[in-house]
This record gives structure tokens, sequence and C-alpha cells, in this order.
């Protein structure tokens, strides 16, 4: 019932490399991560058989001297489980960089959630400015419904934002809400 | 009879095979899985009664004998999941044949939706018969592979973002769950649940309490309880509407039967029940606080459901048969109603060309029918008197009020004020969609009038509001206003009168959740089920590890 040390030890790192790998963005990283992660639970099932012995079944080994086959099963159902969904993950991938015009290979940002935020912020900005500014008077909102397909413009901007500067989504939602509130009153 | 147990899986998996061989032919296809659907429905109605009149249906898989073999085990709880969630399989199904998944033929690759669906109807039903950690996990597998090809139909760019952000988080939690078992096993020598009943009862408590955990966090992940629910919001809406209506009801259910299982069969004397008191309260919270500040229908739903994920935790947490019972019957009318939701939002979407309030408006001339479809189950979900949510509800509070607990009489205060939320969102969101005049273009025609200030002021808001709305997320490109097939609101009534006829048969259903809490309460029942005939096994004698386990 000896555990073999460097089993243990190859498992640690692997778990380590792993998951290391899995919090980065980038989605091939973040597959071999998996894969590594993966294969360290592999050699953990393995590892919970206890000692390990003679072939178990086929040899004529008494019962005290085979090893478990019971893990080696479960580990032979989770490769092949592990390697089926790789291969969807890589599809996945590679569809995921086509549609970024084979630039971009990050998880991209969540649009919905980007604007919650963003638009959060347009309401209480563009309220409190509006009633500082009293009445401007009409000609004013004539511009804004000139400007109004622009507005769509720039709608569509702050969709795309978050792809070209991910970690500074908020930033450029925000620059966008400002520049939009300046359009609108000049 | 046994016979009849694996059926239930393998009629699903060989549709599905048949229905791959026949990508061309699509009305084959959809009269395969039909077929299956169905027969999955008329079994699940007979475990359900073979099980309430003659107790726990098992099956040794090869006739391998239970501790060495695999053992699928069908229990009242088991039962009703499996009836529940067949009947949801169908009545979606019939909605996206109406649907024909639908107009879409060019860009959706129709010919492998069907097999997919009939797989991921296989996964959930192999999930809630297995009576082994193993198969649970291929149960959970089967159902997730399927799931991440119906989340990424057609390739779409916001599916496959979407996609990628489900798929990974799954992987994660399969990767623990999966981590989970070589623990047991390494600690018990067995994955079978009901050999685990015994053997996990005699490890030393901290080494419960990691195993349980570790499970816990592997299967709230599935679940979608508090901290570990931020994926769902995110995933769920960008499906195709009947695959987020099936997602939604079933999906996160499995996880919340799995905890079941692992609170009442494996750990019977856990030690964690305040914890899950703690988060049963927060996903309640967090959850429909998340659903008050949507602006689109589809993420609104999808935080009611995490949202109320907490009620069942919640039943969960209270460990009594009384607990459980109500639980069970919680996660009947859950699914059922959710399912429904999803689907009303589905026609809504089709009349209106989006999910977006901002977009909708007016819709109660347009689409009467709709307004009522979604009408009834969101006064059910938001418990309004004499509809299943309610019972279920005041089923959880009794309880509750019975244990009087501190804890207790917390989640109650907290469940009465989420029920209100709910209904507020809901309403909110019905209201804007069904009453408010579609107004996208008016602004422009009060102009001519010379207005007060005020009356400036207060337009100006107004259209801060309106813009507020229009830029909402998800408003996404417009898209036509179709016409709705008749199957498709045929298949929502359904659903409603499913939902309707969970709260006109309470009494018995509820009965019967009764008797399925208290033998769930008492899990030897099925450790005595399932290894029955070899009473040295339960004696508490058999050693912790045990290779002789291994040679039969």
């Amino acid at each position: 019932m000896t555990m073999p040390l460097v089993l243990v030890i190859v498992m640690v790192v692997l778990y380590a490399c792993g998951v290391y790998l899995m919090l980065d963005r980038t989605l091939t990283r973040l597959l071999l991560g998996f894969l590594l992660v993966g294969n360290a639970t592999n050699l953990l099932i393995f590892l919970m058989s206890g000692s390990f012995g003679k072939s178990p079944i086929s040899t004529e080994a008494t019962v005290e001297e085979m090893s478990d086959p019971l893990p080696q099963a479960f580990i032979l159902t989770a490769i092949v489980i592990t390697f089926g969904v790789s291969a969807f993950l890589l599809a996945l991938i590679y569809r995921s960089w086509r549609l970024t015009h084979d630039r971009d290979d990050t998880v991209q940002d969540d649009e919905a959630d980007l604007e919650i935020s963003t638009t959060e912020a347009l309401t209480t900005e563009e309220v409190t400015e509006e009633d500082l500014e009293d009445t401007p008077e009409f000609d004013d909102e004539q511009d804004d419904d000139d400007i109004s397909p622009d507005r769509d413009g720039v709608g569509i901007d702050v969709n795309e934002a978050p792809d070209s500067g991910a970690d500074t989504g908020g930033n450029t939602g925000g620059s966008n809400t400002a520049a939009r509130g300046s359009g609108g009153r000049e | 009879m046994i016979a009849l147990v694996p059926l239930v899986v393998l009629i699903p998996l060989v549709g599905a095979a048949i229905a791959l061989t026949v990508p061309g032919y699509r009305r084959l296809q959809q009269g395969i899985t039909l077929v299956a659907l169905s027969t999955a429905v008329v079994l699940s109605g007979t475990y359900m009664w073979l099980v309430d009149s003659y107790g726990i249906l098992v099956m040794e898989v090869g006739g391998w004998a239970a501790p060495f073999g695999i053992a699928l085990v069908i229990d009242r709880v088991s039962a009703l999941m499996l009836l529940v969630s067949s009947i949801v399989l169908l009545g979606v199904f019939v909605f996206s044949i109406g649907q024909g998944l639908a107009d879409g033929d060019g860009d959706t690759p129709v010919s492998i939706y069907y097999p997919t669906y009939l797989v991921l109807g296989a996964g959930v039903f192999n999930a809630f018969i297995a009576g082994d950690l193993f198969n649970l996990y291929v149960g959970f597998e089967i159902l997730l592979v399927a799931s991440y090809v119906l989340i990424t139909l057609g390739g779409t760019a916001q599916r496959i973002r979407a996609g990628v952000t489900y798929v990974i988080v799954s992987l994660v939690s399969s990767v623990l769950f999966l981590a989970a078992i070589a623990l047991i096993y390494g600690a018990t020598g067995t994955v079978n649940m009901a050999q685990l009943t015994v053997r996990i009862g005699e490890l030393p408590g901290e080494m419960q309490l990691i195993l349980n955990l570790t499970l816990l966090i592997a299967f709230g992940i599935k679940a979608a309880i508090f901290p570990l629910s931020f994926w769902l919001p995110d995933s769920y809406p960008t499906a195709p509407a009947p695959v987020t209506a099936v997602f939604a009801g079933l999906l996160t259910k499995v996880g919340v039967y799995a905890i079941i299982r692992t609170q009442t069969q494996l750990f019977p004397d856990s030690s964690i029940d305040t914890l899950l008191m703690v988060i049963a309260g927060l996903t309640l919270l967090i959850g429909i606080l998340g659903a008050v500040s949507q602006l689109d229908i589809k993420r609104l739903l999808s935080f009611t459901l995490i949202s109320h994920i907490g009620y069942m935790i919640f039943g969960i947490a209270m460990a009594n048969a009384a607990g459980f019972a109500a639980t069970i019957y919680y996660i009947a009318h859950h699914i059922i109603v959710q399912t429904t939701l999803f689907l009303a939002v589905g026609l809504l979407e089709r009349q209106g060309g989006t999910t977006s309030l901002s977009g909708l408006g007016g819709m109660m001339r347009k689409a009467p029918v709709i307004a009522v479809l979604f009408f009834i189950p969101m006064l059910n979900l938001g418990g309004i008197p004499p509809f299943s949510g309610f019972i279920g509800k005041v089923g959880l509070f009794t309880v509750a009020a019975e244990l009087q607990t501190t804890e207790a009489y917390w989640l109650m205060g907290i469940g009465a004020l989420v029920s209100l939320l709910t209904l507020y969102a809901l309403a909110r969101a019905w209201v804007l969609a069904f009453w408010r005049p579609l107004r996208r273009v008016e602004p422009a025609e009060v102009r001519d009038v010379a207005p007060s200030t005020e009356a400036l002021m207060l337009r100006k808001r107004e259209e801060a509001l309106i813009e507020r709305l229009q830029d909402a997320p998800d408003a996404g490109p417009q898209q036509e206003q179709k016409s709705i097939p008749r199957l498709m609101i045929g298949a929502t009534t359904g659903m409603v009168i499913v939902s309707v006829a969970l709260t006109v048969f309470a009494g018995p259903l509820f009965a019967y959740s009764w008797r399925a809490g208290e033998a769930i309460a008492d899990p030897y029942r099925i450790t005595d089920a399932v290894l029955g005939d070899t009473p040295g096994k339960l004696g508490g004698g058999s050693g912790r590890t045990e290779p002789e386990v291994v040679d039969e």
C-alpha cells in the first residue's frame, strides 16, 4: 500500500501547471490546461487504487497480488470522455478564432454584461447633466434627431470595443457614452 | 419488470443512433424522436406506479451482483424526476418541431439536432437512475456533451462566445466530480452509492467533510447555486428558444438531484446543513436581484432560475423527511413552470422579433394568446395561491416553521421576499412587453407643441429611459417578426396545462412526494434494496479497503 512518490509529484505538477494554464484568457492555453488537469485527475484515480501488483484477472496471480482493475476502468472511461471533449473544444476554439477574423484566440467578453454596466452609467450621467443644463430648447433636440442614425453607429462601436481592447472594456464603454453625450449636445 | 429499467436510457440512445443514419429525412427523424420520447414518458409513468406500489426497482446490469457490477436504481424520487423530465422533453420537442428549428434550415445543421436532443435525454435519464457514483458521472458527461452541441448550434458568434464559457465551466465541474469520485474510491473502496451509505459513515468526520464539500462544489456548479452560478445567465439565453427551455428546466435540476442524493444517501449525517442554509439564502437573494435589473426577458428568466434553485437547496438543508418532500414537489413544479415560461418567451420572441424589453411593446393587442400563456406560469412561479408554486413554497415554509431554528426563520423571510420580487420582476416584464404601447417613434411627433419646462424635463427623462432601454443588452439586430405555427402555440399551451395540472393533482402528488421524502430520509432502505441479499455487507464489518472486491 505504498504510494509511489514520483507519481504523486507528477500529479501535483500536472495539476499546478494545468490550473495555471486554465487561468489564461487564451483558448488554446485553456485547452492545454484542461488536458493537463484531466490527466492529473486520471493519475489521481490511478493512485487511489492502492498498491500495485500483477495484472488482474488474466494472470494466475492470487487476489492479494493483483492490482485493482476498477480504477483502471474508470481511467479508461475518463480518457475517452476527455478525448471527445477535447476534439469538440478544438473545433469550438477554431470557430471562435475564425469568427474574430483570425486574430483573436481569447475568451470573448459578454457584451450584454458590459453593456449593463455602461448603460447604467449612461442614464445617471445623462439625466443629471440635462437636469443641470436646464432647457436649452429645441434646436438641440432637432440635432438630436439628425444625429440619431449616428447613434446607432456609435452603438455598434460599443459592441465591438470589447473585441479590440478587452480588458479596458469598461473604459472604452465609458468614453463612448461620453462621446455620445457630447455629440448629442453640440 | 426489472428488465424495463434500462430501457428509458437505451431507447433514446438507440433512437439517436437510428436518427443519425437518416440525416436527410427530417420527418423520419422527427418520427423517431417522437416515438422514443413518448416511450420514455410511458415508461416513466410505469416506473412511478411500480415503485409506488412495489418498492424500489434495482437492476444489476449484466447480472453482476450489486457492489461489484453497476446497479441501476429507481426509487420514488428518480421515478418522479424521470416522468417530469420526459414530459418536458416531449413538450419542448413538439415545440421545436413547430419551430422547425426551423425556418433556419439553411444555416442550422438540423440533421444533428434531433439525435443530439435524444442523447441529452438519455444522459438526463441515466443520471436519474444511476445507483453508482461513476455511472452518475457518465450520465452527466452524456448530457453535458449533448448540451455543448446544442448550445453552440449553428455556430453564430454569440453562441460560440457563450458556448466557450459554458463548456469550460462544465469541464471544470466534471473534473472536480471525477477527482471527488477518485477520493471517495480511495477512502472507501467502492463507488456503489448504496454501499457508500454504510462505508462513508465509518470514515472520520474531517474526511467526510472534505469529500462532501468536493462533491457539493462539483454539483453546485451544475445546479448553479450562488457563488457558482455566474455562468448560467451568460450562456443560456443565447441558445435557440427550445434549447434554452429544456436546459433551464432540466440541467440545473439534475445538479440539484445529485445534491439530494449526496446529502441523503452518501452523507446522511452531514455537518454542512447550516452552510447549505446560507448558500440557499444567498442564491435566493442574489439571483432575484440580478433578475430585477435585467432588460432582456431571457436573461431575467435565467436569473429567476438561479434564484429559485435556492428554494430547493433550502429544502435539502432542512435535512428531514418533510423538507425533502417539499423539495421534491418544488423541483417537479419548477422544471415544468420554468420550461413553460421559456417556451412562452420563445413565442414572444418570434412574434415581437426580440426578447429585449426595449423592443417589445403593445403585444397585448398583437398576441393576446401569448400574453395569457406567459401570464399563467408567471403567477405560478411567483407563488400566487391557487398555483403549484404557492403549494411548493407553503410546503417549504411549513417545514421551516416546524424546525424553529434561526436560520430556518431567516430563510422563510427571504423566501417570502424572493417570491414577491419574482412576481415583481416578471410582472414588470409582462407589463412592459404586453401593456405598454410601442413607442419607438413617438418622441418626434410630440415635438411640435411648445412644452412647458417641466413637461420638457419630464420628457427628457422619459427619453433617456427609452434610450437606455433601446441600448439594452442583447437588443441585437432585430429579427424580422415571424408567424407562429400552431404547433408551437399548442406545445406551449400543453405545458401550461401540465403546470396547472400540478395544482389540480397537488394532493396525490404531494402525498407521493411525502412518501418519496420519507423514503430518502432513511438511506438504508435503498442500501437494503440494492445489497439486500448479502446482509454481511451491511453489518459495517466490511473493511474500508477491500481488494478482494475486485475479484469476482
